[in-house]
């Protein structure tokens, strides 16, 4: 895993590189052809450069991962999901201009 | 504190906005483009404009919006996005511009925020976004593959987005308030011949139903009052438009359902605040009368602007 930067995640890896994180994970569900998930992209990376070591951050195209998008009920993207020892814990939908703050506030109540 | 100062700022990255910044970046004013999401508005959500001059094959609203955003920053616009705008000061002939990153001085200031889609309110509407309920098809649509979804409103809208919808899901249901469609005929006689399409006029949709995603709606005929339960995956709202003019109280006069007063010249009640697009209260709400506001408001500001310059000289 590259320091500091984000890594892909598919239906085939998402439960090793999720599920069984030792840390939390950050998943941003995306897609090549969503315009605000472009937008959302290298605040996501700079997310991963912020929290290395202490949150894992991944991205899973859902062009890639559709049966785990299906099973996490997303059906709108960016959808930012929150893990931690396998489950969801938290969620944030869509771009707003509060985006990076909400997400780093979620963040910061889990590994406080 | 002089890096912070323009000569216009435009507060909307949407057809208005773009071109506004067009306009005064060619003009060569400092222009700065704050837009609260991405640019592109509410257009650039649409699948296929088809009438707007010069694209005689109909273009995607997000093609046709990042050519105008190019065509800004090319003159020189200088576009900052997720920034919003918190509110509005004037002191001392100067307007002051508070987002939620930064304060921004500037001597004229046009407010391009367009409109937000309208929420019903009802039951499972607010529990269920991003899980079934959705306003944007383009964002949304391709989890709808070889479903059965709903799309609530029959104006133009609702029957351009069911369209594009109908291409891949399994079946549309078309639920209006009214007993009639407003969209645009043509759109109307396209759609009817559609079999994949069904049409539920002069019914209400009372809630959308569904534990942890959409399942289904309740319709409500509007005649016989008889309720009944439709088995849908997604319900796409298209029920109509609210003025973005919160952060605009108390600052311009608005009209008694929140849009922008102007006159002509797109000028609003107070001197060097200019309102162009759909936030600008009015008849008609289409691309190219947006444009058309921007450019009035642009030579609006090119007039002021000198006269300002001649007054303090």
């Amino acid at each position: 895993m590259a320091k500091g930067k984000s890594i892909e995640v598919n239906d085939t890896n998402f439960e090793v590189e999720v599920i069984n994180s030792e840390i939390p994970v950050l998943v941003d569900f995306w897609a090549p052809w969503c315009g605000a998930c472009r937008t959302a992209g290298p605040i996501i990376e700079k997310l991963a450069g912020e929290y290395d070591g202490k949150v894992k951050v991944c991205k899973l195209s859902v062009d890639d991962g559709g049966q785990t998008a299906t099973k996490y009920s997303v059906m709108s993207i960016p959808t930012i999901i929150l893990f931690e020892n396998g489950k969801v814990v938290d969620q944030v939908v869509g771009v707003m201009p509060s985006f990076e703050s909400d997400i780093k506030g979620k963040i910061d109540s889990i590994i406080k | 504190m002089v890096k912070n100062t323009y000569d216009v700022i435009i507060i909307g990255g949407g057809p208005a906005g773009l071109t506004a910044g067009i306009y005064t970046s060619r003009d060569r004013l400092k222009t700065l483009l704050l837009e609260k999401a991405i640019c592109g508005g509410l257009v650039a959500t649409a699948d296929s404009i088809e009438n707007y001059p010069g694209f005689p094959d109909g273009i995607k609203g997000k093609d046709l919006l990042l050519k105008f955003k190019k065509q800004a920053e090319e003159f020189g616009t200088e576009v900052k996005e997720l920034e919003g705008v918190k509110s509005i000061k004037q002191e001392n002939g100067k307007i002051k511009v508070q987002t939620n990153k930064e304060e921004y001085n500037t001597h004229s200031l046009i407010v391009a925020s367009g409109s937000i889609p309208k929420s019903l309110g009802i039951p499972g509407e607010k529990e269920l976004l991003g899980r079934g309920v959705s306003y944007c098809v383009i964002c949304d649509g391709p989890f709808f593959k070889d479903k059965d979804v709903v799309v609530v409103g029959c104006g133009n809208s609702g029957l351009q987005e069911g369209e594009a919808l109908l291409k891949f899901v399994k079946s549309v249901t078309f639920v209006e308030f009214l007993p009639y469609m407003k969209a645009a005929k043509i759109l109307q006689e396209r759609l009817q011949k559609n079999k994949k399409a069904t049409f539920l006029l002069n019914h209400k949709i009372t809630s959308i139903n569904g534990k942890n995603i959409v399942d289904s709606i309740t319709v409500k005929n509007r005649e016989t009052n008889e309720e009944k339960k439709l088995q849908v995956a997604g319900v796409f709202m298209y029920v109509g438009f609210l003025p973005n003019s919160k952060f605009l109280e108390g600052v311009v006069k608005l009209d008694n359902t929140g849009y922008i007063k102007t006159n002509e010249r797109m000028e609003t009640s107070v001197p060097g605040i200019y309102a162009i697009g759909d936030i600008r209260s009015k008849e008609v709400r289409q691309i190219d009368v947006a444009c058309g506001e921007a450019t009035v408001a642009a030579v609006s500001i090119q007039y002021y602007l000198e006269e300002m310059k001649t007054k303090t000289k």
